[in-house]
């Protein structure tokens, strides 16, 4: 039933885009997006507002996971960019999103973060197991508090097997998205935090030890419209813009890479 | 006398004008609560409320917001007693700094706390010479805690110091009491019920407090994550958990409001 309603909310869509009505009176977009699209979508938001004059995009940035809650519990939206699979395929099992509509629209992967002038003297990955610094993740729940915990494992294999229990040994707390983290790293209240590599272009005065790519983990972010959204056509031209190579190349410039490298 | 009788006669024909916004009101307070105890009940509630991280949860909760209480006590009844019985130059504006916290969102709370005695922070910095860190601490949430709470207590020991009778005072004094002794004979045994009260509330607040805590003290189960953090975060694992952690909030307070009305009364009658 719902497959049908938005068939149909998309064809009347399709016929009042036809007749112009996408240029005149103005009309709102909102987007969900997960925090660490936060610089990217803003300026990306923007963009779009200037090419649709008409259009005004408002943005609710927070984790991914507190945004799927979101909508899962009713807010309205018209667009979902996830940092992970995992929310968006929940949403599709509740029939909020359409499985054919969610696609990837970018890759970010980890690395570590610490304040710029380093006071716990951190160089390298091995040292982040050293005891008695303070690290900050992402919780469990926040897919780059995942992603932290699968790169972890990853370096279990290098570092030797209590590699990743050191580690969370010396996690002294567990924020609730990823612009927590660097915001604790950026007041050098913690020695280290895990965060995207685009979170470290947005700050820049933070330091970074790279993560090399055999020991980090790839996050993919999709993208998809909302079922209910009452404004379907904009929420497919929103997404059309993010693919296009003006979108691609502003994701690139904070940081992201593209899904098809 | 006729006049009087009509004047009531058209108050009880506009009562409806008092009781429609009323309701209204109350059923603002009432529906959400009645809402979470709906969906809250279901077979696995005892599994998540006695699940270990509500049990950490509720176990920190209640620890550091009795050490709160007990700090609130004693640093503000000395506070309350001197504002309610010396006269200072500038008492309004202690006043207005003791209203403060009780009027602030506990967001800016959070971060005060945070640039003040952040490790970076203003007196932050000093501390850490001395190897004292704060943020991420069990230390923490109690200093948030008591910096958003307190100020209920002060308020009410203040309002109880000021309504002992001054001849009382002057009486003990003509017998040779000095300020200890009149105040521990006095003073605290005619107040007894209002500090009570006082810090009743004052337990409420801490054990409600989110914002403050989120910022200065972070997220940690065990150490910093009380019920309010673990309902947020919960709100984004598995609602069942913060759902059944809210109604054992509910409840809590519920109890300790009462028991703050119970003594009210008692101290008017």
């Amino acid at each position: 039933m719902k497959r049908l309603l938005s068939l149909l909310a998309f064809l009347s869509v399709g016929l009042a885009a036809c007749g112009g009505s996408m240029n005149s009176e103005p009309r709102a977009l909102t987007v969900f997006a997960a925090a660490s699209l936060t610089d990217a979508f803003a300026e990306i938001g923007e963009n779009f507002q200037q090419a649709n004059p008409n259009v005004t995009v408002s943005f609710n940035f927070a984790g991914s996971q507190a945004l799927r809650t979101q909508i899962e519990e009713g807010a309205s939206a018209d667009v979902f960019a996830s940092a992970s699979g995992k929310e968006m395929e929940v949403l599709i099992a509740n029939s909020l999103v359409a499985k054919e509509s969610s696609q990837i629209f970018l890759n970010n992967k980890l690395v570590v973060i610490l304040p710029a002038d380093n006071p716990a003297g951190i160089d390298s990955l091995e040292d982040l197991a050293t005891s008695g610094i303070k690290i900050v993740l992402a919780a469990e729940e926040v897919p780059v508090g995942r992603y932290a915990r699968d790169a972890f494992d990853k370096m279990n294999a290098s570092f030797g097997s209590d590699f990743k229990d050191k580690i969370l040994a010396n996690v002294v707390s567990h924020e609730d998205n990823v612009k927590q983290v660097v915001a604790k790293i950026q007041l050098g209240e913690a020695d280290a935090g895990i965060v995207y590599t685009s979170d470290a272009v947005a700050a820049s005065d933070l330091r970074t030890i790279e993560i090399p790519i055999e020991l980090n983990a790839i996050a993919e972010y999709p993208i998809a419209p909302l079922v209910e959204s009452a404004h379907a056509d904009l929420a497919e031209a929103f997404i059309a813009y993010v693919f296009s190579h003006k979108g691609q190349a502003i994701l690139q410039k904070w940081g992201f890479d593209s899904p098809l490298q | 006398m006729t006049w009087h009788i009509a004047t009531l006669k058209k108050l009880s024909d506009s009562k409806w004008i008092f009781i429609l916004p009323s309701v209204f009101i109350l059923g603002l307070f009432l529906l959400p609560l009645v809402a979470v105890f709906i969906r809250s009940l279901n077979a696995e509630f005892f599994d998540y409320v006695f699940s270990e991280q509500a049990l950490d949860a509720l176990k920190l909760s209640l620890v550091t917001s009795a050490i709160t209480t007990i700090s609130a006590i004693l640093f503000g009844t000395p506070l309350a007693y001197i504002l309610a019985n010396w006269k200072l130059k500038y008492k309004s504006w202690l006043e207005l700094l003791i209203d403060l916290p009780i009027a602030l969102p506990p967001s800016v709370a959070g971060l005060a706390l945070l640039i003040a005695f952040g490790r970076r922070g203003l007196f932050g910095s000093t501390l850490d010479m001395f190897g004292i860190s704060l943020p991420f601490t069990t230390a923490a949430v109690v200093i948030a805690q008591l910096f958003v709470a307190a100020p209920l207590y002060i308020r009410s020991a203040r309002v109880g110091f000021s309504g002992i009778d001054k001849q009382l005072e002057e009486a003990a004094n003509v017998e040779g009491a000095n300020r200890w002794q009149m105040f521990r004979e006095v003073m605290l045994p005619l107040t007894g019920k209002t500090l009570l009260s006082g810090a009743i509330l004052t337990w409420t607040r801490a054990l409600g407090e989110f914002g403050a805590t989120i910022l200065f003290a972070g997220n940690l189960e065990g150490v910093t994550q009380t019920m309010p953090m673990a309902i947020y975060l919960g709100f984004e694992r598995d609602l069942g958990v913060a759902l059944a952690l809210a109604v054992v909030l509910v409840l809590v307070s519920v109890v300790l409001l009462a028991i703050t009305r119970r003594l009210e009364k008692q101290e008017r009658d």
